[in-house]
């Protein structure tokens, strides 16, 4: 029965490839053809077209630099501020499990509940955070509309969604610290913020490296947050497609203006985007595990 | 022993593992059921003697709500229909089109919005029923069907409402800026120029109430004046002209004014704020077509009873309405047919209309229609009827082509937004929603 391992892991398998593999090879080959959603079976052959347009097209290049720019926005506050969740978790605390369970609500909260509550909170007209900035003397910003204002507005929905899951990642690694470490450390004088410093931190980093390569992945493919936060025809990512990501322009160009082998070239870019990123990851974590 | 019992958990692995192959299987299987239990039972399933036929529509259409599915029960009790509703256009169109192409998963009967019908003439004429010879055409208007035929004179759908135009104003906000409140004095001061309209604005605005502008947005402004164009975004030939067409160069100048003026409260039509606006009385006009008239009602809350009134818009105008079609890939072709034919039906269409103001496209309802006393009351007893199918009655034939939606979207959304909202000035919105338009075109 050398054969039950691979029965075991077949079903995984059989449905990744239904569901996952063929769709991607059959993308690909649509990449290289003019095709329309409305006439799918008429494909001509476009060779490298898709790809040379979208090289030359403006609006990729803009959700491209607004994904990263949404990306880093979102990702770094967002990891910080979890670590440092983790590392006020890790001390006892009175009700651990009730805050541990509270700072994963926001995790498992919808994407659409989530975002409808943001957008009602940066609606620029009677918004909440419009009022506190009003209250504290500042202009009202056009939370839709202008141009970092929306990508913060987005930005800050996903870090409100993901900061408890990747705090609560780093609070298991940080409790398979040995504690003698820290008792040492503490023998030798050092404070708590060293202690953090070159204690925790040191021992976080394949954690850290993982839930980096994680948010990344996630911010590449970011499309939920930013389209329902434009409301009627989120797609376009505001009037001047200020936060247009990569995801959205894929969607607009192959479901709303139907062109499906442009928006197959753009998710085969974004895939091939996600591969130049995971090998950056793996660079760094080698020379990591070097040191 | 042992080896007796490391068989017996092999057997229990493989088992396991047949479990959850079966499961997926089935898992697959059930949903083709799902797909087809209301097309499937054609042949053999109908041993209870019950047809169950799916609908497929989007936002609100009524037929529910005006209690036409259980009437049309009562009439054929040997059908069931289930009706499947998306909530946005632009959700369920592409939904629809892989479906029709894939030959499976389509519903019995299925709606089509008119920013779509020329993409389904063009591209899906062969995967729809010709209906032409199962209906008396001379029913609807001539360029409801006209839209819905192919060249080679095959009618793919069945007109059910349409969108004639009006002006729904508030009589409180007009009189408290001091503006006419009477609805024909106020129709004859903007008749013919949707300029006329927007003049009347900057009046408004010099006397507006605190908190309030004369209108919702500079984009219905644009729809608005466009839906009375003879000439939109692509000519006869298919070739797209709209930056050519003199429809849309006059309603973009329109816009234009609302957009660089301060007469517009910058809402993006069906938004949340949208709807707020309505409920608390931020503009006091908007472009209203008929089924714009059951949404103010509902939106504008028991506050709005008896504020707003109606008149007739500057020119005639069309905004909106849809078809069915029945898919060639209904197992019931015969039944469906029946139930399009049913829906469509001037009788029909007025109860709609009695519900909720959906305005028909069968001039013999024209007669009939009567709107709910509600509806009455909400706009100040204004003759809805007459002022709709005068409308109706003198709308142009417009032309529509396969990329209509993403072009309108490209002008309304970029274009008009960004002067609108971002404080750039006409020429570099046009210059926008011209790339964006190229970029819609693959060009």
């Amino acid at each position: 029965m050398k054969a039950s391992p691979y029965a075991f892991i077949a079903p995984f398998f059989v449905v990744f490839g239904a569901f996952s593999l063929v769709p991607l090879l059959y993308t690909a080959w649509y990449s290289l053809h003019h095709v329309q959603l409305s006439s799918l079976d008429q494909q001509t052959w476009a060779g490298l077209d898709n790809y040379q347009n979208l090289l030359s097209s403006d609006f990729f290049w803009n959700a491209l630099k607004n994904t990263f720019s949404i990306g880093v926005l979102s990702t770094v506050p967002q990891l910080m501020a979890a670590i440092w969740l983790a590392h006020m978790l890790n001390y006892r605390l009175r009700g651990s499990t009730v805050w541990r369970v509270v700072m994963l609500t926001p995790y498992a909260t919808s994407v659409a509940a989530a975002t409808l509550v943001f957008t009602l909170l940066f609606a620029p007209d009677n918004g909440m955070v419009n009022w506190v900035l009003d209250a504290v003397g500042m202009d009202p910003v056009n939370w839709r509309e202008s141009d970092w204002g929306s990508q913060l507005a987005v930005s800050s929905i996903v870090i409100w969604r993901w900061t408890g899951y990747n705090a609560l990642i780093y609070l298991a690694a940080m409790q398979a610290i040995p504690a003698d470490l820290y008792e040492s450390a503490a023998l030798d004088g050092a404070t708590r913020w060293q202690q953090f410093r070159h204690v925790t931190i040191p021992m976080l980093r394949p954690t850290i490296l993982f839930t980096v390569v994680v948010s990344t992945i996630g911010a590449t493919q970011l499309f939920g947050e930013p389209l329902l936060f434009g409301g009627v025809s989120g797609t376009k990512g505001g009037s001047e497609h200020q936060y247009q990501t990569l995801g959205l322009y894929m969607y607009d160009q192959g479901w709303i203006v139907g062109n499906l082998g442009k928006a197959s070239a753009i998710a085969w870019s974004m895939f091939l985007i996600l591969l130049i990123i995971a090998a950056i990851n793996m660079l760094i974590s080698r020379r990591l595990r070097k040191s | 022993m042992r080896t007796s019992t490391r068989r017996s958990h092999r057997v229990t692995a493989l088992a396991a593992v047949a479990v959850l192959a079966t499961g997926l299987l089935a898992g697959c299987a059930s949903d083709d059921d799902d797909n087809s239990s209301g097309s499937g039972n054609g042949s053999g399933g109908n041993a209870g003697g019950k047809t169950t036929l799916t609908i497929g529509t989007f936002g609100t259409f009524g037929y529910k709500q005006a209690g036409l599915y259980d009437e049309y029960m009562k009439l054929h009790p040997d059908v069931t229909i289930k009706e499947n509703v998306t909530t946005r256009t632009d959700v369920y169109w592409p939904k629809v089109l892989t479906r029709l192409q894939a030959g499976s998963g389509t519903d019995d009967v299925q709606a089509i919005e008119v920013g779509n019908i020329t993409e389904a003439v063009q591209t899906q004429g062969d995967k729809f029923v010709d209906l032409g010879s199962q209906v008396d055409k001379s029913q609807w208007l001539g360029w409801k069907n006209d839209q819905a035929t192919t060249k080679d004179g095959k009618l793919i759908g069945l007109g059910t409402d349409i969108g004639p135009m009006a002006i729904c104003y508030r009589k409180d906000l007009f009189q408290k800026a001091g503006l006419e409140t009477d609805r024909t004095k106020l129709a004859a001061q903007w008749k013919g120029d949707w300029a006329k309209y927007v003049e009347l604005g900057k009046q408004y605005m010099q006397k507006a109430p605190s908190g309030t502008k004369y209108v919702d947005s500079a984009s219905s402004v644009y729809n608005a004046a466009l839906g009375g164009a003879q000439d939109r975004y692509y000519d006869k030939d298919g070739n797209v002209i709209w930056d050519k067409s003199a429809g849309v160069k006059k309603a973009w100048d329109v816009a234009m004014t609302v957009a660089t003026s301060d007469m517009s409260a910058k809402l993006k039509q069906f938004d949340k704020p949208w709807d707020q606006g309505f409920a608390n009385a931020k503009f006091a006009t908007v472009a209203c077509p008929a089924w714009m008239v059951g949404y103010i009602q509902e939106k504008s809350g028991a506050a709005g009873k008896g504020q707003w009134d109606v008149a007739a818009a500057p020119t005639a105008a069309n905004w909106g309405g849809s078809f069915l079609g029945v898919p060639k890939a209904s197992k019931h072709q015969k039944e469906a047919i029946e139930l399009a034919k049913w829906l469509t039906a001037p009788e029909q269409q007025a109860k709609v209309f009695a519900k909720q103001a959906s305005f028909p496209s069968t001039p013999a309802a024209y007669s009939s229609l009567t709107p709910s006393p509600d509806t009455l009351a909400y706009f100040s007893n204004a003759p809805l009827t007459q002022i709709y199918s005068d409308s109706a009655k003198t709308i142009p034939s417009q032309i529509f082509g396969t990329k209509d939606q993403p072009i309108n979207t490209a002008l309304t959304d970029v274009g008009i937004l960004q002067v609108e909202q971002k404080g750039k000035s006409p020429e570099q919105g046009w210059d926008a929603a011209s790339n964006e338009i190229k970029d819609v075109l693959g060009q």
